[in-house]
């Protein structure tokens, strides 16, 4: 079987999927599973470039995601200007202050040396600590009390109005931004895993993206924390609009469709239209860069890293470009999905959910192809939807033969939903061993 | 006296609760040295192990409590845990026997093993979803003290109390009992040094006549042992919740770097570091202070160096600085 | 990219999850059988053809022996296949043609540890000890497959090398170069092996300690043990040979006492230098 045959045969299969999701079912829930797949095909790719490529095994992948959503809170919410006058310049003061002891910090790191580096680098890390804090914690504290119910943050930078609605482009500006935020991050965990004299990127990344959540569930003044922001601008128009705008219902009627599901119909698509643009680009670009000098320097490096040193080639400095450059794919990807959702709920991000699920998407698709990874993150999203769906039905059928009041059979069902985690732990135990390379092999 | 009333709260709120923590670390992280040091990869599915294990011990608890049967003043689930040992040890012979020996067989890369140990977390965890649900269960019974704060107070004329509760004191016993017992069989027993020397030597080891086989299959008995007693230990003193024990995912592995992954010794020293760490910076230090220090230089805020949320950003930063400037660790690697 | 996809680790090299120095050796496939045989010879590889994995031939045809009192060494040029043509007689690669016969049994198919089992004693070149063990717990490890009471032996290996048993407590890897070979050594005589078969005993070690070195193996070969062994300083290990092989390209060359090979002009010229 040809390759092409294959990968065509592999997105008809997907393809083929969602149409019957959506003629079977519906067709909102094909739209969603297409919009969530789109996503997570954009996450696949990042992982497929950092592991693909390079062998970079990053299990840290929910933290950059949280990071493209932060972005979006950032970019595309509206300022909060009683927040920002209570205690806005205090706050960025105060990360001045830590920036600059950090800057002072790495200066005396590099400057000095033996007992003196450690005195003056504990001296100065404890007196910045607490002059950090001095000045922060009342700067948060004015702007968590400026009306927390609703606000108690900073907001974002979109001036489009008090809704931010005026000015929905920056919702999408918003998602570059996430992946730079990303890429930042990317840049000081790869600075110190891959700097260090065997790579422990794993575990760096691992515990950045707890750090990351944590931070996004912690720093109200920012985030909003565990109260979530919610209502968060978007870049196609708003149901409740479309439904009252009679253009829109005169032609839906024509076309012979209920307005209210015409309309929710048309967001969802015009979504999809944005995330597949994206994930277009991204696609030709990543395909691209595997077939440029640059990408067969990469995976010389990975086959023979000896050799590719011995040639002259900075290994280092190129497993921490790739590793920014996926992981910016993955904040991208992030921000996309939370203006997709309308709301930042830092308590969402589970890593079996964020991180080890694009894993599975990435393996089964086949490490090292980007169509691959693509097709894998539509395939294993629409396999993560299914079961949560349609699980607990089939668990009703297959439950049939036991007596309806047996507390058993009631556990089982409701639990079904959560077959999901021993669905996608079984899909990807048997690729791993019956197909080790994926749906699509790396050719 | 005010010395005394400070010590006395600090050892309360921060030396106790993070002992007991630090033992649970260090039971699940000897658990994760263990199989890097002996099958060569980072099992990712050991916080889901600890949990399946967990879950099928209180399962065996609520049938012992139904029948009636309990330990008096100590918890019922000592009582279901040798069998919950038993049954967990049986699952990883089982998930080794399907999953894992075909990769060695194939003499897979660690990597790959890793990867694979990603599938079995998914299935543990699934498992472990859908067999004891996702909600919050309680099942410490018994006594729930050994000495309350009222107690002690009455006992020593301090302002401040200390209380021990009883899960905080077995935990400590078991985790010395188990240690203790750990450290004899590795390297006094002959099957004990055998494992020692795979580990060390593995073409070698083969060499001199050790069946592999045998090997692994102790491996994973030990790691089922010393999974399910951490996580019976860790949710009597807390509580068990399917996704907490993935979280301590970690620290776990924080602790067993930091300690010199493959090092056991390496990894109970790893696993009270990070739990001291953890408790005591995210702990408000106001009160000790306010008791140690002269009364001009009490401290005005909370002295909570960090929110409690930020406990993963601590064992995360010791870990850094220990990588950076120990990359082996605390104790040389490699070796268990 | 490897072959085998469970062996691609797409170069990751990520020290926090994986352990490297796993065993990577390829051996005989389990489940062969001793055969006996009327061979004359005490150990001998027979026109031993084969190479490793799925490879082409390295050896050609090459026929190694070794009798009880014995000390045999096999000589030859880099890449000659001396290493190869013991290992062959170990079991670590594939005999594609040709036997190897112990005491008086075929053991072609037996797997490297059944060999053990059988009687064969073998020192890696490199990696021949647990570094991070006692040099006791190596020796303990070396009678692993003992069940019977084994501290006789061990008495007579620290007779032979005195030093070890005055550092039976230090982890082997703290040890000199020439102690750890002691110690490798020791470890493959506890089995009580009927032949003890020596990969470059002197790799990397000075020339007084290889001197020191040859002297012990001398004193093992008297309490009776037959010696195979691989060695790079062709000469003297030619002194000390009761029996010697001259490999090229995977082939005897020539074959002698250690003696007629010293005086053999054309052995001189191409590998003694002269």
């Amino acid at each position: 079987m040809t390759d092409t045959l294959r990968t065509g045969l592999f997105a008809g299969l997907v393809v083929a999927l969602i149409v019957g999701t959506g003629v079977l079912d519906n067709w909102n829930l094909a739209l969603i599973i297409v919009n969530y797949g789109l996503i997570s095909a954009i996450m696949a790719l990042g992982v497929n470039l950092q592991w693909g490529l390079a062998g970079l095994f990053n299990v840290g992948v929910m933290g950059f995601v949280a990071l493209g959503g932060l972005a979006a809170v950032l970019i595309s919410m509206p300022p909060v200007p009683e927040a920002w006058a209570a205690g806005g310049g205090q706050v960025l003061g105060a990360l001045a202050i830590g920036a600059a002891v950090i800057a002072g910090l790495i200066a005396v790191y590099k400057r000095t040396a033996g007992r003196v580096r450690v005195i003056a680098m504990v001296v100065l890390g404890i007196v910045g600590f607490f002059l950090f804090r001095s000045v922060f914690d009342a700067g948060v504290q004015a702007i968590e009390a400026v009306n927390p119910a609703s606000t108690g943050f900073l907001g974002g930078l979109n001036f489009g109005g008090d809704s931010g609605r005026d000015w929905p482009i920056m919702a999408v500006i918003a998602w570059p931004v996430g992946g730079m935020l990303a890429a930042g991050a990317a840049w000081i965990i790869g600075k110190t895993a891959l700097g260090l004299r065997s790579d422990y990127l794993a575990i760096a990344t691992l515990g950045i993206a707890e750090i990351i959540i944590a931070i996004l569930k912690n720093e109200n003044w920012m985030s909003r924390g565990v109260m979530n922001v919610i209502g968060l601008p978007r870049p196609v128009p708003y149901e409740t609009d479309l439904q009252a705008d009679p253009d829109f219902v005169a032609t839906v009627t024509d076309l012979g469709l209920d307005p209210t599901l015409a309309s929710t119909l048309w967001v969802k698509l015009l979504y999809s239209g944005l995330f597949a643009a994206f994930l277009i680009v991204l696609l030709i670009l990543a395909q691209r860069a595997l077939h440029s000098p640059w990408g067969r320097m990469m995976r010389a490096i990975r086959d023979n890293e000896v050799a590719a040193r011995a040639m002259g080639k900075n290994v280092t400095a190129r497993h921490l470009q790739v590793f920014i450059i996926g992981s910016a794919i993955c904040g991208l990807a992030g921000a996309m999905m939370t203006t997709l959702d309308g709301q930042l709920t830092p308590a969402a991000y589970q890593p079996l959910r964020f991180t080890f699920l694009v894993w599975v998407m990435v393996i089964v698709g086949g490490s090292g192809n980007n169509f691959g990874s693509v097709l894998g993150g539509m395939l294993i999203w629409w396999l993560w939807v299914a079961v949560g769906e349609y699980g607990p039905d089939l668990m009703i059928w297959a439950t049939a033969w036991m007596s309806d009041d047996s507390a058993f059979k009631a556990n089982l069902v409701n639990s079904a939903p959560q077959m999901r985690f021993l669905v996608m732990g079984t899909v990807l135990l048997l690729i791993l061993r019956f197909s080790p390379r994926g749906i699509l092999p790396e050719k | 006296m005010d010395f005394l009333n400070g010590l006395v709260f600090l050892t309360n709120f921060v030396i106790i609760p993070a002992a007991a923590y630090g033992a649970q670390l260090a039971l699940g992280a000897l658990g994760i040295t263990l199989v890097y040091a002996i099958l060569r990869f980072s099992n990712f599915a050991h916080g889901d192990t600890m949990a399946l294990g967990t879950g099928i011990t209180i399962k065996l608890t609520a049938v012992l409590v139904a029948f009636g049967i309990t330990l008096g003043p100590l918890p019922t689930a000592l009582l279901a845990l040798p069998v919950g040992i038993a049954a967990t040890g049986v699952i990883l012979l089982v998930t080794d026997w399907l999953v894992y020996k075909f990769y060695r067989e194939q003499k897979a890369k660690p990597v790959i093993l890793v990867i694979v140990s990603l599938g079995v977390m998914f299935v543990m965890n699934g498992l472990t979803r859908v067999f004891f649900g996702v909600r919050d269960i309680q099942f410490a019974d018994g006594e729930r003290f050994l000495i309350t704060v009222r107690q002690f107070r009455d006992m020593t004329g301090l302002d401040e109390g200390l209380a021990i509760r009883t899960t905080q004191a077995i935990t400590l016993v078991t985790a010395v009992i188990v240690m203790t017992a750990l450290f004899w069989f590795l390297n006094k027993t002959r099957t004990g040094k055998s494992m020692r020397a795979f580990s060390d030597n593995e073409d070698l080891a083969l060499l001199s006549g050790i069946d592999p086989d045998r090997v692994v299959r102790v491996t994973w008995l030990l790691v089922g042992a010393l999974a399910t007693t951490a996580g019976v230990l860790y949710g009597l003193d807390k509580s068990f919740k399917a996704f907490t024990y993935f979280q301590l995912l970690l620290p776990m592995f924080a602790a067993a770097i930091v300690g010199g992954i493959g090092n056991p010794k390496g990894a109970i020293v790893g696993g009270f570091l990070i739990a001291f760490a953890e408790v005591t910076v995210t702990y408000p230090l106001k009160k000790v202070l306010t008791y140690w220090l002269p009364d001009s230089m009490a401290p005005e805020g909370l002295v909570q160096l960090l929110s409690g949320d930020y406990k993963f950003a601590v064992s995360f930063i010791i870990l850094i600085i220990v990588l950076l400037f120990r990359p082996t660790g605390l104790f040389k690697g490699q070796s268990i | 990219m490897s072959d085998n996809a469970y062996q691609d680790d797409r170069g990751n090299k990520d020290r926090s999850i994986t352990k490297p120095g796993g065993s990577t050796t390829q051996t005989v496939r389990k489940g062969g059988k001793a055969v006996p045989t009327n061979s004359k010879a005490f150990l001998i590889g027979e026109a031993m053809t084969g190479g490793y994995g799925k490879g082409p031939d390295i050896l050609h045809s090459c026929t190694i022996a070794v009798d009880p009192g014995e000390i045999a060494v096999i000589v030859g040029p880099n890449g000659a296949g001396k290493s190869t043509a013991m290992k062959a007689m170990f079991g670590m690669l594939d005999v594609r043609s040709g036997h190897v016969m112990l005491d008086g049994e075929d053991i072609t198919a037996l797997t490297p540890q059944d060999r053990v089992i059988k009687g064969m004693g073998f020192v890696p070149q490199t990696h021949n000890i647990f570094t991070s063990m006692t040099v006791e717990e190596n020796l303990e490890m070396g009678a692993f497959i003992r069940r019977d009471d084994f501290r006789d032996t061990m008495t007579k290996v620290y007779d032979l090398f005195p030093i070890l048993k005055e550092k039976r407590n230090q982890p082997a890897g703290e040890l000199s170069g020439g102690q750890r070979q002691q110690v490798a050594v020791g470890r493959a005589l506890m089995t009580q092996p009927k032949v003890l078969m020596l990969d470059e005993p002197t790799a990397g070690v000075s020339p007084i300690v290889m001197d020191e070195l040859f002297d012990r193996i001398i004193e093992v070969a008297r309490t009776g043990i037959p010696i195979l062994m691989v060695e790079q300083n062709a000469r003297q290990a030619l002194e000390i040979a009761d029996k010697a092989y001259v490999l090229v390209q995977g082939a005897n060359a020539h074959t002698g006492t250690g003696k007629e090979l010293l005086a053999d002009d054309e052995v001189r010229r191409s590998f003694l230098g002269g």
